[in-house]
């Protein structure tokens, strides 16, 4: 990946983080912090890793995108409307009366959303269902799936690291959000996950460990992650909470947090002194 | 509808199970679309034969029913259609949100097998024996629920599940029941299948009860007592016309279930009632109380399910008219 490459997806990021915060803003309170801790990812994956198509969002042979961590909506809607998914006026109907962008992913309202998530966990399992249905069809296209840190507490996500390394699902690719926070507080010091990429490893996935801020890392982790003959591949991103925005960053209580309108300015200014100083 | 049913109860020569992976490979053989899940009781189930002529269409998930309810979204949100089993038990309720969230609210087209229910459960006991499933799964928006009673009504509603868009759930005993029905029984899908026609009274049951209904309705009509029996195999969308003509014409009706009376057919049938047509109503089943290990016909007498019980609650409903 050229420099030019980088520079692109560093505002692909930036601009997802504007939408959101401009998004959650219109409405007044939202999952600010797990929805900015996820924009790079997000911008590798729309930006050019994914084989996906704005006008066509459910062709069969596309690359699917399950965000198990459904709370974080508005990070994946303003990914699609920057992508051409949607209109970008649509991203200011978040959480209003009849939207067709719910505070949590929901596959039969919001074309681009591949499943439907919210109550966590659950979207690891049907990102395995998912990578065995493209793989029975014979389609060699790839299953992408993100999980929250705290999401892993759930039962079900082991059940489904188990699964999908018995079914050697090699065209399954997942993160971790490893932001280290969750809603009641840090994640150490309400139930410590310990070393995610070492369980992996033991749940017989390939895993490794970058940072998640870093767009050319997280393209060349999926780069080595689609190397991989017979497991699936995870990629814990290390990411930080609110990422971007003073108020957010790094505070457990942005995961839902209110942004007033002077909040959302200063945010903006931050923002876009970023963009600023992105060269290339 | 054609209904040809047996001249005389006796036990079915085809196990469900059987009846279910027969119907299961038919399927599969003629629509690539049909899939297995099964959480470490495929042999239990019988479906070995499946796994064997379909082995890349069948995922025996371990013992892990939450992952397979969710892989089984997966898999229909990719085209295909998933036939998913564990015991009623844990088919339903230890995958409860699973079941709710990936499948129904999300529009899934996920068929869920729970086997042995109620009574069914027999020696596996209290533990085992789902008296909550149909109250469970009926609560989901737009699921269906059905109950075969046996084995020709497992491997006609089976196809009908497949060819019916949506989530269904699915109960019926894995071993022994009793035969109801012959070749050139049709199934309609919201519609009750009318087993015996009565003026006095209604019985309206499903699955294990049937059988109890129709031996009832004998006693009854012995006994100068005219039943209508009523084999309610879709428990959801319930036949309310079936039932509110059951009450304007018999004036009195008794609901057999294997289940809790809370939240399953019976209550139905209290709903259709109510919103349409008031009459005494009777019903039979487990009052509320958990499953107890013991022989399936031990199992019947201890929660109140035989044609004995039955008759006492129809002349009871009678005598509120």
């Amino acid at each position: 990946m050229d420099k030019k490459q980088v520079a692109e997806l560093k505002r692909f990021a930036v601009e997802i983080r504007k939408e959101t915060v401009k998004t959650i803003a219109s409405l007044g309170s939202g999952h600010v912090g797990g929805s900015l801790s996820m924009a790079e990812v997000l911008a590798v994956l729309y930006g050019g890793e994914m084989r996906v198509a704005p006008s066509d969002p459910k062709k069969e042979d596309r690359d699917w995108l399950v965000v198990s961590k459904g709370h974080s909506g508005p990070a994946v809607y303003s990914a699609l409307a920057l992508k051409g998914f949607f209109d970008r006026s649509m991203l200011s109907t978040l959480n209003r009366p009849e939207t067709d962008l719910p505070s949590h992913c929901d596959m039969n309202h919001t074309p681009g959303v591949d499943m439907t998530t919210g109550s966590l966990g659950q979207g690891a399992s049907s990102a395995a269902g998912i990578a065995c249905g493209n793989r029975l069809k014979g389609l060699d296209n790839w299953t992408y799936l993100i999980l929250g840190d705290g999401e892993c507490q759930e039962g079900q996500v082991w059940e489904s690291f188990l699964f999908a390394a018995q079914q050697e699902l090699s065209h399954l690719i997942a993160f971790i959000d490893w932001n280290k926070c969750q809603l009641d507080g840090f994640t150490d010091e309400v139930c410590g996950m310990g070393n995610l990429e070492a369980k992996l490893k033991e749940f017989g996935w390939d895993a490794r460990t970058v940072d998640g801020h870093d767009v050319a890392a997280i393209a060349e982790a999926v780069r080595e992650a689609k190397k991989e003959a017979k497991k699936p591949s995870m990629i814990v991103l290390d990411t930080v909470k609110g990422k971007g925005i003073s108020i957010a960053e790094g505070k457990p209580s942005s995961h839902s947090m209110s942004i007033s309108r002077e909040e959302e300015a200063d945010a903006l200014k931050e923002l876009d002194a970023e963009l600023a100083a992105i060269t290339e | 509808m054609s209904i040809n049913i047996v001249k005389e109860l006796a036990n079915d020569t085809v196990a469900p199970r059987q009846a279910y992976c027969d119907a299961l490979i038919e399927m599969a053989k003629e629509d690539a679309r049909v899939v297995v899940l099964d959480a470490d009781l495929i042999g239990a189930l019988g479906v070995k034969p499946f796994q064997k002529a379909f082995p890349e269409r069948t995922f025996d998930c371990g013992i892990m029913e939450a992952n397979m309810i969710g892989t089984a979204a997966g898999l229909s949100a990719t085209g295909f259609i998933p036939f998913a089993h564990s015991f009623g038990t844990f088919a339903s309720r230890r995958c409860y949100d699973q079941v709710f969230m990936s499948c129904a609210y999300a529009r899934q087209n996920v068929k869920i097998v729970g086997s042995d229910p109620g009574i069914y459960a027999a020696t596996n006991g209290g533990t085992h024996m789902p008296f909550e499933d149909v109250a469970l799964m009926r609560t989901l928006p737009g699921a269906t629920v059905v109950e075969p009673v046996d084995s020709l009504a497992v491997r006609e509603l089976v196809r009908m599940a497949k060819d019916t868009y949506g989530v269904w759930y699915l109960r019926f005993p894995r071993k022994n029941c009793v035969k109801i029905y012959e070749e050139g029984t049709t199934f309609t899908y919201g519609k009750a299948n009318r087993l015996r026609d009565g003026k006095d009274v209604t019985l309206i049951a499903a699955g294990y009860c049937v059988a109890e209904a129709l031996k009832a309705a004998d006693i009854l009509s012995a006994e100068g007592i005219s039943a209508r029996v009523l084999d309610m195999f879709c428990i959801k969308p319930l036949d309310g016309e079936a039932v509110l003509a059951a009450a304007k014409e018999t004036g009195a009706i008794v609901t057999a279930e294997n289940h809790n009376v809370v939240n399953g057919l019976g209550s139905a049938v209290a709903d259709a009632l109510a919103a349409g047509y008031p009459a005494p109503l009777e019903k039979i089943g487990a009052q509320d109380v958990f499953g107890e290990v013991g022989p399936t016909p031990w199992l019947a007498k201890r929660f109140g399910m035989t044609a004995e019980d039955i008759v006492g609650a129809a002349k009871k409903a009678i005598a509120r008219k």
